[in-house]
């Protein structure tokens, strides 16, 4: 699956999309979910929870293994995805789309210069 | 790929470990599972040798083409490993241990063939024949279909000698998936011809991953997490596994000394009441408050959709039925004490 140009890219396999608003999308990319696997549980923070760049925020686990998940933008949470909560095999088939995990009103939008773009992240993941 | 007891193991296959443990219990599988050890013990004291090593009755009157689990023990009645022990002839038998093992389990056998029981050959064949396991319920339909092996003949926990389309196999009506299924051990040329004819035929592929899944589900028991040289049989509800009236053997005098006092501890297995994060090996189980135990092995199971897991607590301090909690990196889950397995098959 290509890593979409539209967003930013941490080292830690996390996504950023920016949207309209302002807010920005987080989930973690299709190389992260490909390495773990079969997603059965996500642990989110909680909306309104305010969160910093690169700290841990949650975890991701599937079968055979649990990874931390760290925000790659700081801000304040503004949702939660329930969907993933609920279905978290979304994380695996569509880490892109309907598996995306938070949104979070960015506090410090110069952050996003310190992320990877789909190239970059490319090339980081042994692709091209 | 992963280093797994000197072989590279696959974890996975493409389909991911739970399409490949629903294959196995809704249709068929195959695992490679020829890291395992096969060693032939052949003699005029094979029978006494086994009997001495192993906890189960293997004694005159096991029948041929018959398999028995058992456990080999040390004295203190700790478990070196489980195995299977395959009686093939008169005087010879098969004896299948795990990988990590089987040098050890190698060297505890020779010893006491030296030691006891010299009229013994001990073949360690493990590199010259490969081991295939077919598993599912679809999975003896299918090698009776491409091989001479018939079902209604080679029941459970038995082996016969099979033609695969000229070549030959043995094949053991065993598993280690809680599925029915055979495990089909050819010579290792043919191995790769093999995979590729019963992959054509249907059977998935799956990894370590799926098989972890699979034999948790159905409570069979891994050595090295659920029981080891520090755990004895006893405690791991394996009792039945062990013919204390038979005569003397290694490990004897202790088991029946724990079964007389009653085992310190038991396994137990437990499923959570939510989902939610897994329990793991090494996780602990705390009741009341207090740290009693931990999880020896836990794990999601698909075929529930419960995470589940087996774990050591004191002896008659928890029965089915009695809430527990698990420790899971600082978050205490709540947990229901249940019976094994957790999976049986449909029969």
């Amino acid at each position: 699956m290509p890593n979409p140009a539209d967003r930013k890219y941490s080292k830690e396999h996390e996504w950023v999309l920016m949207e309209s608003d302002g807010s920005a999308r987080i989930g973690i990319t299709d190389f992260a979910q490909t390495e773990l696997g079969d997603v059965v549980y996500v642990q989110l923070p909680k909306v309104g929870d305010s969160v910093t760049q690169f700290s841990q925020i949650g975890e991701v686990e599937s079968v055979k293994a649990v990874s931390e998940l760290f925000c790659p933008i700081g801000g304040e949470v503004t949702e939660v995805n329930d969907a993933v909560v609920k279905k978290p095999e979304l994380v695996n088939t569509e880490p892109y789309a309907e598996g995306w995990l938070i949104k979070v009103k960015v506090s410090n939008a110069s952050e996003l210069d310190t992320l990877l773009d789909a190239e970059a992240y490319g090339k980081l993941t042994g692709e091209g | 790929m992963v280093p797994f007891a000197g072989w590279e193991m696959p974890v996975q296959y493409p389909q991911g470990i739970l399409a490949e443990a629903r294959a196995v219990r809704s249709k068929s599988g195959i695992f490679d599972v020829s890291h395992m050890g096969r060693i032939f013990v052949e003699g005029a004291d094979a029978q006494a040798l086994l009997d001495w090593v192993n906890t189960g009755d293997i004694g005159p009157e096991m029948p041929l083409s018959r398999a028995r689990y058992g456990l080999l023990c040390n004295e203190d009645g700790g478990i070196i490993d489980d195995c299977i022990i395959y009686r093939l002839s008169e005087q010879r038998y098969l004896l299948v241990a795990n990988a990590s093992n089987t040098p050890e389990v190698l060297t505890w056998v020779t010893r006491w063939r030296d030691e006891r029981f010299p009229n013994v050959t001990l073949d360690d064949a493990t590199n010259r024949i490969a081991m295939i396991a077919l598993q599912g319920p679809e999975a003896t339909a299918l090698m009776a279909t491409l091989s001479d092996f018939d079902p209604a003949a080679t029941r459970h926990f038995r082996i016969v000698e099979a033609t695969i389309q000229g070549k030959q196999a043995l094949v053991g009506r065993t598993g280690y998936t809680g599925e029915d299924g055979v495990e089909i051990m050819p010579a290792s040329a043919d191995a790769a011809w093999l995979w590729g004819l019963l992959m054509e035929h249907g059977a998935m592929p799956a990894g370590l991953g799926a098989r972890d899944v699979l034999r948790l589900e159905a409570a069979l028991p891994l050595h090295g997490n659920d029981i080891s040289p520090k755990t004895n049989p006893l405690e791991a509800g394996l009792e039945r596994f062990i013919a204390l009236d038979k005569g003397d053997f290694c490990g004897g005098v202790a088991l029946r000394a724990i079964q007389a006092s009653g085992p310190a501890r038991q396994l137990v297995g437990f499923q959570t009441i939510e989902k939610g994060a897994l329990p793991r090996a090494h996780s602990g189980i705390v009741v009341d408050g207090q740290r009693v135990g931990e999880v020896s092995s836990g794990g999601y199971s698909p075929t529930l959709d419960r995470n589940i897991g087996l774990g050591y607590v004191p002896a008659q301090s928890v029965s089915p039925g009695s809430r527990i909690q698990v420790d899971v990196r600082g978050n205490l889950i709540d947990a229901e004490v249940v019976r094994t397995p957790f999976y049986s098959r449909p029969r």
